[in-house]
């Protein structure tokens, strides 16, 4: 006897044309078993609905034909090459000198033009600009910074200013690019060397101190104007003849400027005194295998026009 | 009774279906594995490629176990993008002495294949103990603790052995190369030491990472500096159409 209190209500009872039809039924009609029978389960013997086969045979034509279009079979010595001819080798090759191709007219020209020159071609600057800045984002940005302001204090150059450690001019900035800053791979790479006056013992503790804030003084900075009154004498001797004797510095060496604010190690007492005793400096790698004539010039122009260019 | 019908027998006959199975997937890896090791356009010959030397080993140890492969890929791709990016595309035969090869599969950073001489050692320093220093948008860890991990006998014993299971794998180190494995460890660091270019051509000598003792920052930054550069692609022209 069914409990009252559980029985279906009518209206929820499902339409005899909507119930899961009767398995043994089924089984007693259609479609055939493959006759096996593991403890009275037996197993249908569906076809495979047509889509899925149509798709299946699809993709065995499709097979054949790649075989033929694309590299595919193993021979003795090599793959059968494909009638397309598909290499993602000389694709590559391809693209790059279909591009270089619609470039070329504009490298002949900043490669034929004068240096000086370049700028006063509007065309041809803009192009050496926009190609110079794509080639400054892969190659220098990591040291010089995304938009050419360097790391402030350490080492690595501001672009920007008009303080220039090796010159600013279009023929100062290719030769630094091509050939780089003191590094062993290019005999012409610019080279030059500061002593480390007090790890090598050239001046004492005080007579640094000295120095140092003679430096400060070359800039107006805050500084011990006593100190700096007998730094003046020794800055003479063994500071002015690379920095100048009114710190202006030198491009021809790359000795900095120590007359204005700019500092590539920064202008507090402590790193001048580090950069004094230690002495430091940056390198720089050439560009000449890495780069093109035409793209050298090209990242000079953009280096020139954000600001600083002589 | 067709032919397909046959086939139950297959399907009734566990021992009979494992057999045939097995036979089958023998000939598809034949098929399919086999012909990398003969065909021509697989096998490229080139010029420069030379084993590790023990810092390079060691400095890729570290990368390896700090999983800087998880982040960065040593595989630049034929695509003009990347050539004009990193520079010539990757070969085979670049990761030849790579067990296992760094290929990578994503890139967080960039792709490192040609990273040697890119870059001065003084900025792969900075760039290692603080990366945002150098690079504002980087959200790269710091690993600045390597400047503090000194490098020892006893690991220039372990990269030792490691040349041993190397050379069974196949790498050409030579007896010579095994004899002076721990002093080239230690003379690599050592500007105005025994030449370790001369048994690892291509091999950089300097102290990386200016600290005077031996540290991971060197190793690391010794197999950084050599990513890359072994293939002279001035003087080796790969075939295009492969």
């Amino acid at each position: 006897m069914v409990d009252p209190k559980n029985k279906i209500p009518e209206n929820k009872v499902t339409p005899a044309s909507r119930q899961y039809p009767d398995s043994a039924a089924q089984l007693r009609q259609d479609p055939p078993t493959t006759g096996h029978s593991w403890d009275g389960i037996e197993e249908y013997d569906n076809p495979m609905p047509r889509w899925w086969v149509w798709i299946f045979i699809l993709t065995v034509i499709w097979a054949l034909g790649y075989w033929v279009a694309y590299p595919a079979w193993p021979g003795i010595q090599s793959s059968t090459a494909g009638m397309l001819g598909y290499s993602s080798r000389a694709n590559v090759a391809t693209e790059i000198s279909e591009f270089e191709a619609r470039n070329e007219q504009f490298f002949v020209q900043l490669v034929d033009t004068d240096l000086d020159a370049i700028r006063d071609n509007d065309e041809l600057h803009r192009f050496a600009v926009n190609a110079g800045a794509s080639v400054f984002r892969a190659q220098c940005s990591q040291c010089h910074g995304t938009g050419g302001a360097g790391v402030q204090a350490s080492g690595f150059p501001n672009l920007l200013d008009d303080d220039w450690l090796w010159g600013g001019t279009m023929d100062d900035i290719v030769t630094t690019v091509t050939w780089g800053i003191r590094n062993e791979d290019f005999p012409d790479a610019r080279y030059s060397a500061m002593p480390a006056f007090g790890q090598d013992g050239l001046l004492d503790s005080e007579e640094i101190d000295q120095v140092v804030n003679f430096v400060l003084s070359l800039s107006g900075a805050d500084h011990d104007s006593a100190l700096a009154a007998d730094g003046a004498e020794l800055f003479d001797i063994n500071c002015a003849s690379c920095h100048g004797v009114g710190g202006e510095g030198d491009y021809f060496i790359g000795a900095p400027a120590l007359n204005n604010q700019i500092w590539l190690y920064g202008g507090t007492p402590e790193a001048i005194r580090h950069s004094v005793y230690y002495s430091r400096f940056g390198v720089m790698p050439g560009f000449e295998n890495r780069l093109r004539e035409a793209e050298i010039r090209a990242v000079a122009a953009y280096v020139h026009q954000l600001g600083g260019g002589q | 009774m067709g032919l397909l019908d046959h086939h139950k027998k297959i399907e009734t006959h566990a021992t009979l279906l494992l057999v045939l199975s097995f036979l089958v997937v023998t000939i598809g890896g034949i098929v399919q594995i086999v012909p990398l090791f003969y065909l021509d356009n697989t096998i490229e010959k080139v010029e420069g490629m030379r084993p590790y030397s023990p810092l390079e080993i060691k400095g890729r140890e570290i990368y390896l176990r700090e999983g800087c492969y998880v982040c960065h890929s040593q595989m630049i791709r034929p695509m003009r993008d990347e050539v004009e990016r990193y520079g010539h595309y990757s070969l085979a035969a670049e990761s030849m002495y790579d067990h296992p090869f760094q290929w990578g599969s994503k890139r967080t950073g960039p792709d490192l294949a040609r990273l040697g001489g890119r870059y001065s050692d003084d900025w792969h320093v900075q760039h290692m103990m603080d990366p945002r220093a150098v690079v504002p948008e980087s959200i790269m860890p710091s690993y600045g603790f390597m400047m503090d991990r000194v490098l020892t006998r006893e690991h220039a014993e372990h990269v030792r052995d490691i040349m041993r299971v190397y050379r069974v794998l196949g790498h050409p180190y030579t007896d010579e190369m095994m004899e002076n494995a721990i002093s080239d460890f230690f003379a690599q660091v050592d500007e105005f030491g025994d030449p370790v270019a001369d048994r690892y051509p291509g091999a950089q000598q300097r102290n990386f990472d200016g600290q005077p003792q031996l540290t991971e920052m060197d190793a690391i930054i010794a197999y950084m500096q050599m990513l890359g550069t072994l293939v002279d692609f001035e003087t080796f022209v790969p075939v295009a159409n492969r």
